[in-house]
């Protein structure tokens, strides 16, 4: 079956601009996006760059976007490929947010590497090392499984949405790399490495919650859970009070949704900078914050958009429902242990598959 | 049809003109809303990602508040976040039948109870999956002709792709393209329809909420559409309510009208502006709406297109 190809072509020796360029594949429908790009480069055009190696999605090597998606073109089939192009031409361009080499091969020294580098990406292990091996609970390794499971392609990086305005963000990789140490039992710097990730403007809290990386990456690694473990375990488990209001943010919305069942804008901002009390908006760094806000807060205000008793009298649930709600909440917080139940790890129930 | 009508905490706060909107399209559109007066936040992943039992748990609640009302054939929201967020706790809780049973247990001192299972829908897959388009245009008396309407989803209602029901049969990344276009209006292709506004990381990384906030509506001005409309509120916020701020941070003039999506399809139903909230807006929609006439775009007739 013919399928055709559209490739983004670039050569910065040649000092001519990127262009896309049209090659017609002769394949079976479920053979790979890769062979495709390969069979060109063997047919037609030699010159066509792309990295790869193992051909079966496990060295992360020929990571690209097919049809502005992020993903391994080994691991993409060609069928389903041009059902999701437009005009039914596969469209093939290297991976974003780092610089291109050559065609479809990118710099992954530049950004990659150099982000995972930024985590510590190894074991700092308990003292004294013990003769033989550490012996650690079974069930304790479970919970870091998926983040081992990744293979370092760049399919999330490439697409990151905090990345693409902010190029020092650590990033989705490399974050997930973190918690592979912050959840091994073995890691003697569980408490410095939170601290690191938290304090730094581009860390955790640089995430925007978007999913793309959730959606970008082929091995089901989730990385944005990542992100979200090394938050929890920053400030549930070490309080770390970091200097980007993430820790002060998700205990003032945690709290004001105990207090009133639902969101409060208002009071969320303040807290947010100021810490989780009504008298946070009279605190030095908040007021500096609604300050500079007071522009958008007075059109708001003018517009009728927010009255002064909504930014004042918040609305609330009625009194029978919020005692459920602080019952709740006290039940699940009380525990000894937190719940979480991660679907990679434990599957789902067979009616369901 | 009835639903079991689940409007969310910004929609009554801070954006007050959405769930004003969608009180007066209802009615037009034969949905009958039963609000879920009783729920809790979503938590809009914040909860969960400090204890994942806690937002499982209140959602859950809210879904058994959804599912005693009688007659609903399904609970709907009107916030892209709520979707996303409520979608995640329930994919646990349908995936597994001891973890359900579990929360469950908790709610059980309330009397109440999750059944796996349950249907929520965002207003925009509502239309598409069960009015239907072709019911939806039918019922435009002001088409909103020459009017062009840049889409704005949201992260929470587009990805994961799988956990929200997104694939080739049920493309609901494609949705607001196809009701920009039943309602009679031109749909804007740009780079920033399905990235993110920012928004989560605004107390954070104020530069880099506001730089994404402000990128995209430079990109939908660059495409020249005359506004853009989202089903998320806290895109709204971010979008319309920030504009003023991301505009000094991307060193450039937007004035980027944002509609809410009820606002967008009242306006289509024949709904004055005023009626719609559209005055309360941080960006007036000047492009949208002639004040004066309450004409959509440069469009004088209000002639049905079917």
């Amino acid at each position: 079956m013919e399928f055709t190809l559209r490739l983004r072509r670039y050569d910065p020796e040649s000092g001519d601009p990127a262009y896309w360029e049209e090659h017609t594949v002769d394949l079976e429908p479920h053979r790979s996006v890769l062979e495709a790009i390969l069979q060109a480069k063997a047919l037609t055009d030699g010159s066509i760059g792309i990295r790869c190696s193992c051909r079966a999605a496990i060295c992360g090597s020929c990571g690209v976007r097919v049809n502005g998606q992020p993903g391994l073109a080994c691991h993409t089939h060609l069928d389903k490929a041009q059902r999701g192009a437009p005009d039914g031409v596969i469209e093939v361009e290297p991976m974003g947010n780092m610089p291109v080499i050559k065609d479809l091969i990118v710099d992954m020294d530049a950004v990659h590497w150099k982000k995972i580098r930024r985590v510590t990406p190894w074991l700092q292990p308990k003292l004294p090392v013990p003769e033989r091996e550490y012996i650690v609970e079974h069930e304790a390794m479970v919970d870091v499984t998926q983040s081992m499971a990744c293979i370092q392609c760049g399919a999330c990086v490439s697409d990151c949405l905090s990345m693409e305005v902010d190029r020092d963000f650590i990033g989705p990789a490399a974050l997930t790399k973190a918690y592979r140490f912050v959840g091994d039992p073995r890691d003697a710097r569980t408490g410095e490495r939170l601290k690191d990730l938290a304090e730094d403007p581009h860390g955790i809290y640089d995430c925007t919650h978007c999913f793309k990386c959730i959606d970008a990456c082929p091995k089901g690694v989730a990385p944005m859970s990542q992100i979200m473990r090394l938050r929890r375990r920053a400030g549930s488990d070490f309080h770390i009070e970091d200097a980007n209001n993430g820790e002060r943010h998700e205990r003032a919305f945690v709290s004001l949704v105990r207090r009133y069942g639902l969101l409060n804008e208002a009071e969320l901002l303040p807290r947010s900078y100021g810490g989780d009390s009504t008298l946070a908006k009279f605190k030095p760094v908040a007021a500096k914050e609604l300050a500079s806000s007071l522009p958008a807060i007075a059109k708001a205000l003018l517009r009728g958009k927010v009255t002064p008793t909504t930014a004042l009298k918040p609305h609330k649930l009625a009194k029978r429902d919020l005692a459920a709600i602080e019952r709740i909440y006290d039940e699940v917080e009380g525990r000894d242990e937190r719940l979480e139940l991660n679907l990679y790890i434990s599957g789902r129930d067979e009616d369901l598959a | 049809m009835k639903v079991a009508y689940w409007p969310g905490c910004v929609s009554r706060g801070f954006t007050p003109e959405l769930h004003g909107s969608m009180a007066k399209i209802a009615p037009l559109l034969d949905i009958e809303l039963v609000e879920i007066d009783r729920g809790a936040c979503c938590g809009a992943g914040v909860i969960a990602e400090h204890n994942q039992e806690l937002a499982d748990t209140l959602n859950a609640r809210t879904f058994a508040l959804a599912q005693e009302v009688d007659g609903a054939a399904l609970m709907m929201n009107i916030c892209s976040t709520c979707q996303g967020a409520q979608s995640e706790c329930q994919e646990r809780l349908d995936a597994n039948a001891d973890y359900r049973a579990h929360v469950n247990q908790t709610l059980a001192k309330e009397d109440l109870s999750y059944e796996k299972g349950l249907s929520n829908k965002n207003l925009l897959w509502l239309l598409v999956e069960e009015l239907g388009l072709a019911e939806l245009r039918s019922r435009v008396c002001r088409p909103l002709t020459d009017l062009r309407v840049g889409p704005f989803y949201g992260c929470y209602i587009v990805r994961p792709a799988p956990r929200l029901g997104i694939d080739e049969s049920r493309p609901r990344d494609e949705y607001l393209g196809l009701v920009i276009e039943a309602l009679g209006g031109t749909v804007i292709e740009y780079a920033g329809s399905h990235k993110c506004c920012g928004f989560p990381i605004i107390t954070m990384n104020k530069e880099a909420s506001l730089q994404q906030a402000g990128r995209h509506l430079g990109d939908a001005v660059d495409a020249a559409a005359d506004c853009i409309v989202t089903p998320c509120p806290l895109c709204h916020l971010n979008l319309d309510l920030q504009q003023p701020l991301a505009e000094k941070v991307v060193g450039r003039k937007l004035k980027m009208p944002v509609l809410h999506l009820p606002q967008l399809v009242g306006l289509a139903l024949g709904l004055a502006p005023g009626e719609l909230g559209l005055q309360r807006h941080v960006v007036k929609p000047t492009a949208v709406i002639d004040w004066t006439t309450s004409v959509v775009a440069e469009v004088g007739a209000s002639t049905a297109d079917s």
